[in-house]
């Protein structure tokens, strides 16, 4: 029951009961969708993206307690930031998921909840199949994103 | 809580029965393994890899057209396995069991070597809304290659096929009906002999994806009335890789070569060749030596078990388990057939059947989540995926109460 306390912290299973941020955004002007078809998992990111800065981000779609609290998590996290600080924090949080936190990588914050799921080795296309929406998002492509080849 | 009398005990020794399945006594996470996962493929019993090591040891070499000893012992061990598939599926003769890699490779012949010649412009090809992606993406495959048409037979809420919407589907342009014999995602037994009177009366032949009923029952293909059934060695007690398809005689005599190669002509020269006859023609190539000799290993031990005392205790499972399962709050069954096979699916509310099926694993209970290849059966019950456990002959009613109890410290985890 450790181990799975460590995976499912309270703020993931508050944020997949409660996701923050849900929902479409009208002024959005960009959006990309994640999808892993294996396991069902389908997320849509929504951006207002303007000067460089994300303005606001929302995200809609279903999945597992992980992707969910996840995408909720990330939406907090990005408010205001800029699009250089945003890949950072894509980056800083793809490294806490797979190896560990990175030393010298950017401040995670609430996001450091994650780091149980590297001991899950199946569930990290889940927690990251948000971000890769996202990055698809910032890079304004078009086909939905998967992360179903990722270890 | 209910008790525990109404369950009998099982026909055979269960605790002797788990001894001959080493891997039953591993642990998952520093706890007992609770294997629930058998419809996507059970464990092995000692026989089969005894089998396999006695081919390695004793008399493997290749088969077929060797002069020497070895070669002549292993075209023997071949052929008894093909006998002892023949009497496990009471098939006519021996010929018209084909060797393949499993249930998948079996539809994809009949798709390819009988549907291309037999097949056209405006045909049918009915389906049901409970296939396996198996029994369903080789029939899209060759209507999109004929230009046919394919129709599906609906499910309804329990997630059985209503006989008079497949019935009403069958029409003269009806080449194939194919149908599971039992579903893997939703634990329906189809009622073949009905559904292969009513095919054959419209003018079809009928295909039987066998691979979860043949671990689960008797299975006797002339009482079926079909024309095809084909079933996976892993899926009941044996080796992966290896399976095997029955077909009626006179289909694969008029069938064409499937794979070509050697081990399934006659004769060959560069102007002309001729193939051998049934069921060498459909299997070109080195075969899976050692796999039929652990598959017809598989088909003994579940004999000498017996079938009946199979299905027997596992119906008891599955009453027990249905009760318990039903006990959890927010616990919804899907598929709820009157006839079932000891399968059960499930989704629980505010919980991902992918957080559902980590958190049983760190308990040791082993079961599968996700859409089972069966894509079409989570869209109709309106689920992107379910939590499924499978029972097979070794499991115990003490295994249903740890399936139980690890539901609800997943529902209290989740709150």
């Amino acid at each position: 029951m450790n181990d799975l306390r460590d995976l499912y912290q309270e703020v993931i299973l508050d944020h997949n009961r409660r996701p923050r941020n849900f929902g479409t955004l009208p002024r959005a002007n960009r959006l990309a969708e994640g999808h892993n078809p294996l396991c069902g998992d389908r997320v849509t990111v929504y951006l207002d993206l303007a000067d460089g800065r994300i303005q606001d981000v929302a995200f809609e779609g279903s999945g597992c307690a992980i992707s969910t609290a996840s995408a909720s998590l990330m939406t907090e996290a990005l408010k205001g930031l800029t699009v250089e600080e945003t890949r950072g924090i894509f980056h800083g949080f793809h490294e806490l998921v797979t190896h560990g936190e990175e030393a010298g990588g950017p401040d995670l914050g609430k996001l450091e909840v994650f780091s149980g799921v590297r001991e899950f080795p199946m569930r990290v296309k889940c927690a990251t199949l948000p971000w890769h929406a996202l990055m698809a998002a910032l890079d304004g492509k078009d086909q939905p994103v998967s992360t179903e080849q990722e270890r | 809580m209910s008790t525990l009398a109404a369950i009998s005990k099982p026909a055979y020794d269960l605790a002797r029965v788990r001894a001959d399945f080493p891997i039953l006594a591993r642990e998952i996470h520093g706890r007992p393994l609770v294997y629930l996962d058998n419809a996507a493929s059970t464990q092995k019993p000692r026989a089969v890899a005894a089998a396999i090591v006695d081919c390695y040891e004793g008399w493997y070499a290749n088969v077929e057209r060797g002069v020497h000893t070895l070669s002549q012992l292993a075209t023997a061990h071949r052929e008894r396995a093909r006998e002892t598939v023949r009497r496990f599926l009471n098939a006519p003769s021996a010929e018209e069991i084909v060797f393949t890699r499993g249930t998948t490779e079996g539809i994809n012949l009949v798709a390819e070597a009988w549907g291309r010649g037999n097949v056209g412009p405006g045909d049918e090809v009915l389906i049901t809304g409970l296939e396996h992606h198996s029994n369903l993406v080789p029939w899209q495959r060759l209507c999109e290659e004929r230009g046919a048409l394919l129709r599906v037979a609906p499910i309804d809420d329990r997630g059985e096929v209503p006989l008079e919407d497949f019935e009403r589907l069958l029409s003269p342009r009806t080449r194939v009906a194919a149908f599971a014999h039992i579903s893997n995602a939703l634990g329906t037994v189809n009622p073949v002999r009905e559904m292969a009177g009513l095919a054959h009366r419209a003018g079809a032949i009928v295909v039987v994806d066998g691979a979860q009923a043949v671990p689960h029952m008797t299975v006797d293909v002339q009482a079926l009335g079909c024309d095809f059934y084909a079933f996976s060695g892993h899926k009941v007690y044996g080796p992966s890789g290896i399976g095997a398809l029955w077909g009626r005689r006179e289909l694969l005599d008029a069938m064409p070569p499937w794979q070509s190669g050697g081990g399934m002509v006659r004769t060959v020269s560069f102007e002309k060749t001729t193939y051998a006859e049934p069921s060498h023609r459909f299997e070109a190539g080195t075969p899976f030596i050692e796999g039929a000799a652990g598959l017809a290993a598989a088909l003994d031990y579940l004999t000498t078990l017996g079938l009946p005392a199979v299905a027997s205790w596992e119906g008891e499972l599955l009453a027990l388990a249905t009760e318990r399962l039903l006990e959890i709050p927010g616990l919804r069954l899907v598929g709820t057939a009157r006839s079932k096979a000891a399968v059960l699916s499930f989704t629980m509310e505010g919980i991902h059947p992918h957080d559902l099926g980590t958190i049983l694993d760190q308990e040791g209970v082993a079961i599968r989540a996700g859409h089972h290849c069966a894509q079409p059966v989570m869209q109709r019950f309106g689920v992107p995926a379910t939590a499924r456990a499978s029972f097979g002959l070794y499991n115990t009613p003490g295994e249903v109460e740890a399936l139980a109890a690890a539901l609800r410290r997943a529902r209290e985890l989740f709150g």
